[in-house]
């Protein structure tokens, strides 16, 4: 935050505080919803954005601007817009999941039909903001990308009380989610309701995906890079450590990477194309070992 | 070539069959009506006679009728190269945007733009071609690597690489200044296309009619490495000739006016539901259909905001998308 800073430090401070809160709300966020969705899912490949979820959240935007028209949309507190939107996407997911994890259906068909389904709500949005104004589309695209270099700061209190919620909840159910990692049958064995658990998980997911969404954009891999970074760092699976490591991590490598990216190598919009890049890369790795926990 | 495979070919009856007479015409309907929607004023009226002749006229020749063409050949070529790559890779999901083929010719096309700006669209469009080759072949290697080649995971693998390559590419242009010009290759958009500026699509027809040539090798081909060399196959010069094809094809393609996701799949796939896998049967119905769904994709995005045009990438995105999540996760289809 204070590397190269020039002017009043009044002005740097707020400017780039802002954007450094933001950075760790995010960091936090996709660290947090990562591990849980990939607890759920009992493997390290699948991540809310591989999921979808991210590309989701943007066209369930783009659909609420479409059906309210710019000015109806523009009218509403941006508070109670994403609220709503985490709601519409929570609904979502919950249905989502509940029909594709339905454990008949192999694995590798279940990431690819993510995959696909994010192809599919990123093209729904682009068609969307296209007929709405096609002659301001490359202003509203910027939507669809990741923008690290600037963030919404109307959203920041909002987004950091309800990330500071989740990630309370989430530690709180640190056990039983120990217990959810063994698979469906073992916990069951062991007293847990996993239905009521599974509910309660994914409207986490969803609300934690809606913030960090709302505030950067979609990022497609760094939750992966990040919770896979966190199991090799801490090598137990115990949740009590994964989630603080997984959120350090993500959080050392947003400001970290930002500061080296915008000082350093002067490119400031690239950290999202690197980590695009890094991630894909492990994924392909993870997929070629097979890894199955 | 060793002892040539027996001939299954079709009688020239056989071919002409009534529907497909019937599907010609309506290609030749959409044509039709592809040339005759637009925003300038280019009415029959006008194109017969008086005042506005010429510039009808211009209108027509040199805007409408390139661009259906464009559209026609872009399509026809996109479902056979489709088709050609499910023969070879033996899997029913590859394509051109699930191999990594596109995304390797558009970082071919940046680094020519790049390196050599001088350079004119052919010479770019060889520097793609010959990228989009080495991304197929990149893309062949990693397949092999995998020990268990079920069905999902070969273009769950070829969308990652085409996704670390697009990131690449990103990067480089980002670093040039070139996004715009990225932006402009990598979603499929014909509203540019003039006279003068899609000819390279004639070379697509070229291709698509050597790979209907060799159909009966691919079918073959398709059969598996093992198979196809007890029958007396050269399963590598077919693989290689395979893989030029396609990959001069997806490089034209995406010279000219960038690549639709999915829609050779969805053809190609929706093709073989009906009449299974002899390409020689197939092909001209894979090409027909590539080319049908791509006009009318463009005709939807030219009438959706009328007088504003949605790129035909856009378009045909969502419907393959949607298409290839059905395919993936319907009810016909119980893949492990």
């Amino acid at each position: 935050m204070t590397v190269g800073a020039r002017g009043g430090w009044g002005f740097v401070l707020s400017l780039r505080g802002g954007k450094l809160a933001g950075l760790v709300l995010v960091g936090t966020a996709v660290a947090v919803s990562t591990v849980l969705f990939q607890t759920l899912t009992e493997n390290r490949i699948l991540t809310p954005a591989v999921m979808g979820f991210d590309a989701l959240y943007v066209a369930i935007q783009t659909a609420v601007v479409f059906a309210l028209g710019a000015q109806g949309a523009a009218a509403i507190d941006p508070r109670l817009r994403f609220a709503g939107e985490a709601v519409l996407l929570a609904a979502a997911a919950l249905g989502l999941f509940r029909w594709l994890f339905d454990g008949r259906r192999g694995f590798h068909l279940v990431v690819l039909a993510g995959l696909v389904f994010g192809i599919l709500c990123r093209g729904l949005a682009n068609l969307l903001q296209r007929i709405l104004d096609p002659n301001e589309f490359s202003v509203l695209q910027s939507l669809l990308f990741t923008r690290f270099n600037v963030v919404d700061t109307a959203l920041l209190p909002v987004a950091a009380v309800a990330i500071l919620a989740a990630g309370a909840l989430a530690l709180r159910l640190a056990p039983t989610l120990d217990a959810l990692a063994l698979g469906r049958d073992t916990a069951i064995n062991l007293g847990i309701d996993h239905r009521r658990m599974v509910t309660i998980l994914i409207l986490l997911v969803a609300v934690l995906v809606s913030v960090s969404t709302a505030l950067v954009g979609p990022v497609l891999f760094f939750g992966l890079l990040v919770s896979n970074l966190a199991y090799l760092a801490i090598g137990t699976e115990r949740h009590l450590h994964t989630l603080p490591a997984a959120t350090l991590i993500a959080i050392a490598c947003l400001a970290g990477g930002q500061t080296v990216l915008e000082r350093l190598l002067g490119y400031d919009a690239a950290l999202s194309v690197v980590i695009e890049f890094a991630g894909g890369i492990v994924f392909i790795l993870l997929l070629l070992r097979g890894t199955r926990t | 070539m060793a002892t040539p495979t027996p001939s299954v070919a079709p009688t020239c009856r056989e071919r002409l069959t009534p529907a497909f007479a019937l599907a010609c015409l309506g290609l030749l309907a959409l044509g039709v009506a592809s040339v005759l929607i637009g925003v300038g004023d280019m009415s029959i009226a006008a194109l017969a006679g008086g005042e506005a002749q010429g510039h009808a006229q211009l209108l027509l020749l040199a805007s409408r009728v390139p661009r259906t063409l464009a559209l026609l050949f872009a399509g026809l070529s996109m479902g056979v190269c489709a088709a050609l790559m499910q023969m070879l890779f033996r899997n029913r999901f590859v394509e051109p945007t699930t191999a990594g083929t596109a995304e390797a010719a558009s970082l071919g096309l940046l680094t020519a733009t790049l390196l050599a700006p001088g350079l004119p669209v052919i010479g770019k469009m060889a520097v793609a071609a010959v990228f989009a080759l080495a991304g197929t072949v990149l893309f062949l290697k990693i397949i092999d690597r995998i020990a268990l080649r079920g069905a999902v995971i070969v273009p769950l693998v070829g969308l990652m690489l085409g996704g670390i390559i697009n990131a690449l590419t990103t990067f480089l242009a980002y670093r040039a200044d070139l996004l715009q010009s990225l932006a402009a290759w990598t979603t499929g958009d014909f509203s540019g296309v003039l006279r003068g500026r899609y000819e390279l699509l004639w070379l697509n027809v070229a291709l698509a009619a050597l790979a209907y040539g060799a159909a009966d090798r691919f079918t073959v081909a398709g059969l598996g490495d093992a198979f196809a060399r007890n029958l007396g196959l050269d399963y590598r010069r077919i693989m290689a000739l395979g893989l030029a094809i396609v990959a001069l094809a997806t490089a034209t393609c995406i010279a000219t006016a960038g690549t639709v996701p999915f829609l050779g799949l969805l053809v190609a796939n929706v093709v073989a539901l009906v009449m299974g896998d002899n390409l020689r049967r197939t092909l001209p119905w894979i090409a027909l259909s590539g080319a049908a769904f791509l006009l009318a994709c463009d005709i939807i995005g030219r009438l959706i905001r009328f007088p504003y045009e949605i790129p035909v990438g856009t378009v045909a995105g969502v419907v393959g998308s949607a298409v290839f999540l059905y395919l993936l996760l319907g009810r016909r289809y119980r893949l492990g």
